[in-house]
């Protein structure tokens, strides 16, 4: 969350506004979730068999969710019984303090992290320098990041949002020197810096992609090794779990292999996959000594048995649905002001919270284009939840007084037709004042908004059903015998229909 | 068959020139359409907004009017669609949630309608013009109506179709979202009209007005010539050329 700098405007309309005016921020955005989501559904297309393997994928999430209390004590036991200690925290104070506390047990001056998200949403960086301990990021774009004192603007690319001259410069000021903004030579200074910060670090930290629960193991995907360094070369490690992160065997693992990476960048495989059960054994020559797993709940929990949100824990963070989402690509991340960006983020943020009173309107922000669902390799229904919320926060009493009374007038034009004729005539009059050349171009009152960016049309001298009389006397005299053929076809779907059996037109979304 | 025309309000009180496209190619094929005039708006601005009470006293309008409906069919995936979330605006009436789905599995978009209904895939239309398409989330994604379109358009004489780039991504209409967002929203919709002009198509078709009237109001707002049109007006000009 950008609470970390001050400055930052409480509204989604206001920091989407500092997006769509930053050129810099949008090119960089679009021109990454084009390659990335181009990338997912050639990655798709290739598989052959997506749509069977995305059900199957959500089956598992589904399933595991559903039995989730029964999953996760599995995982913890078998986790214990491999030497992990295995922690829960209910919420993000109390997963700080289990991680500050082992920090301070072991005395550390330093933590190495790979990327993860709970960590973003603990803010246990902060926490951590609190204590005087440096937290260092290893991934690529979450080192960028750092540097720059912001939050990733995406769940898989942290910074986005950032061109290359723009890191460049970042780079430059921390070596000293001016560097190329060219890619091989930044990452070349980044892995020469963080092979140090790798020897000297007492704790390494990681997030969890997936947790096995058969066998108490953890699963990292990344591409640049530097989860490899993190679980391998410090003498301590702790990782961060969302309690949802578990699969129930190493062979939903295939599934989820097979569509986290696809969907993510639209790569077949992920370049680097551990697997990790416990801290290192005697036979092992390499590993940490001591391993620590903290589960994390908050907010997770109040989605179970919440059937309009339940399936919100079935999310893999793949990053797909922002990738996909129009709206992200021109706001960027940042501008749904919580860990989570992107329409994932637009219903996970306020979700995990349930405090209704103090949602911003981020769940406004959405066309409800369906994209995201339709990039989703578990079937996340998103677009569906964000109207559940704006639903939630109206029913709570915190909707807008404005749009609350429009919608009570909405409803009492258009609940009747005869009002709604009456309300047609009155418009055809009252455009009078408006209309030219049969457009209305005025940018008063609420076409402002609209009338910014487009022209209205204006109503016709006749509406449908004041025509409809004159067109059916008219069509009613030349009409033509149907086919028969067709009317049997007619027919036929009419009568399976009714006997249950057809239809055959269902919903997608 | 009692075949039933859901006009749509957009329609009904902005463009009756669809809904008489629709009216006039259909009676080619003997379809009588009726025109239950009960109907105003299928709720979905209250809905999306999450102002289910007030969706739901308009929603009844179109219960009531298609209740002995054998085909409901209408100019709109979005509103289709918004039949389609019926059930789960209902859920917690019995009576009504019944209604709904029966309501449900009786209705069309368009172009559904006319290639899996009536099984027609070629009106016989002559349009010799270059044209390209937006395909309206609604009606594709949730839906899914993809191909119906696109059959009868390769069908039609002449005509030139033109992919638009990013055809997928949304106008940025979205209803109260255009208000509410007005800069996302006209960010979206000043993108897809670039790479509208970008296909240097004559004309622009789609299957939602709503859509339409946003794209078309970018284009008139920068004076671009492009004609927009629903496929349904398209095919019966078609047809009175051939």
């Amino acid at each position: 969350m950008s609470t970390t700098s001050t400055g930052v405007p409480s509204t989604v309309k206001k920091r989407a506004d500092l997006a769509l005016n930053d050129e810099f921020l949008r090119k960089a955005v679009k021109f990454t979730t084009e390659r990335l989501r181009n990338g997912k559904i050639n990655a798709a297309e290739e598989h052959g068999n997506w749509e069977e393997w995305r059900e199957r994928g959500r089956q598992i999430r589904l399933h595991t969710i559903a039995h989730l209390d029964y999953y996760l004590n599995l995982f913890a036991d078998n986790a214990r019984a491999n030497g992990v200690h295995v922690h829960f925290a209910s919420t993000s104070a109390e997963a700080v303090k289990l991680s500050l506390e082992i920090a301070q047990r072991k005395q550390a001056k330093s933590v190495v992290k790979s990327k993860s998200m709970v960590t973003e949403e603990l803010h246990l960086n902060h926490e951590l320098e609190g204590i005087g301990v440096e937290a260092i990021e290893t991934d690529l774009g979450e080192y960028i990041i750092q540097l720059a004192g912001e939050t990733p603007s995406h769940i898989i690319i942290p910074a986005i949002h950032k061109n290359r001259y723009q890191i460049a410069d970042l780079l430059s000021k921390e070596a000293g020197e001016t560097l190329e903004p060219d890619t091989s030579i930044l990452a070349g200074f980044v892995r020469k810096k963080l092979r140090e910060k790798f020897l000297e670090a007492d704790i390494g930290m990681t997030g969890c992609n997936f947790a096995i629960a058969e066998t108490g193991s953890m699963v990292l995907f990344e591409n640049e090794g530097n989860a490899r360094m993190v679980t391998t070369v410090p003498k301590t490690q702790i990782t961060l779990m969302g309690m949802e992160r578990i699969i129930p065997s190493w062979s939903d693992l295939e599934v989820m292999a097979t569509l986290l990476p696809r969907s993510a960048t639209g790569q077949k495989l992920t370049v680097y996959m551990s697997g990790i059960t416990g801290p290192r054994r005697e036979v092992d020559a390499d590993g940490p000594d001591e391993m620590h797993i903290i589960i994390v709940d908050n907010g997770r929990s109040l989605q179970l048995g919440d059937s309009e949100f339940q399936e919100l824990l079935n999310c893999i963070r793949c990053g797909a649905c922002l990738n996909a989402c129009p709206v992200y690509r021109h706001i960027g991340g940042h501008a749904y002001g919580g860990t989570y960006s992107g329409p994932i983020g637009a219903v996970l943020t306020p979700a995990l919270q349930k405090n209704i009173a103090e949602w911003d309107d981020i769940a406004n922000a959405s066309s409800l284009c369906g994209a995201c669902y339709e990039a989703c390799p578990v079937k996340i229904p998103l677009h569906e939840m964000l109207i559940y919320l704006r639903r939630r926060k109206q029913e709570g009493g915190h909707g807008d007084a404005v749009e609350s009374a429009g919608m009570k007038g909405f409803a009492a034009v258009l609940g009747d037709a005869k009002r709604f004729r009456g309300i047609l005539r009155l418009g055809k009059l009252g455009q009078k004042l408006v209309v030219r050349n049969g457009e209305i171009r005025t940018k008063f009152g609420p076409l402002k908004g609209w009338n910014s960016y487009r022209v209205t049309p204006s109503l016709p001298k006749r509406s449908f059903r004041e025509q409809w009389g004159t067109l059916e006397e008219e069509l009613r005299h030349g009409l033509r015998e149907m086919d028969p053929a067709m009317q049997n076809r007619m027919e036929a779907i009419a009568r399976e229909r009714k006997n249950g059996t057809g239809g055959g037109h269902g919903h997608h979304g | 068959m009692k075949v039933s025309l859901f006009i749509t309000c957009l329609s009904d009180a902005i463009y009756p020139r669809v809904g008489e496209a629709m009216v006039r190619l259909l009676a080619r094929y003997g379809v009588k359409l009726d025109f239950p005039t009960v109907q105003t708006c299928c709720g979905q601005p209250a809905f999306n907004s999450g102002y289910w009470k007030e969706a739901r006293a308009t929603a009844a309008t179109i219960l009531d009017a298609f209740e002995d409906s054998d085909f409901v069919i209408s100019p709109s995936g979005s509103c289709t669609g918004m039949i389609h979330h019926y059930p789960k605006l209902f859920e917690d009436d019995p009576v009504m949630l019944e209604r709904a789905r029966k309501l449900q599995s009786k209705s069309y978009e368009f172009t559904q309608f006319l290639v899996q209904v009536l099984g027609v895939k070629d009106v016989g239309a002559i349009f010799p013009h270059k044209v390209t398409y937006h395909p309206s989330c609604h009606g594709s994604r949730l839906l899914g109506v993809k191909e119906e379109p696109l059959e009868l358009m390769r069908n039609v004489q002449g005509l030139e179709l033109v992919p638009l780039p990013f055809a997928e991504d949304c106008c940025g209409f979205g209803g109260t979202f255009a208000v509410k967002m007005a800069d996302i929203s006209g960010a979206m919709v000043t993108e897809k009209v670039d790479h509208v002009l970008e296909t240097e198509a004559e004309v622009l078709v789609g299957l939602d007005m709503a859509c339409m009237m946003n794209i078309a109001g970018n284009l008139r707002f920068r004076n671009e010539p492009v004609k927009v049109m629903h496929l349904a007006e398209l095919l019966y000009e078609g047809v009175k050329q051939a």
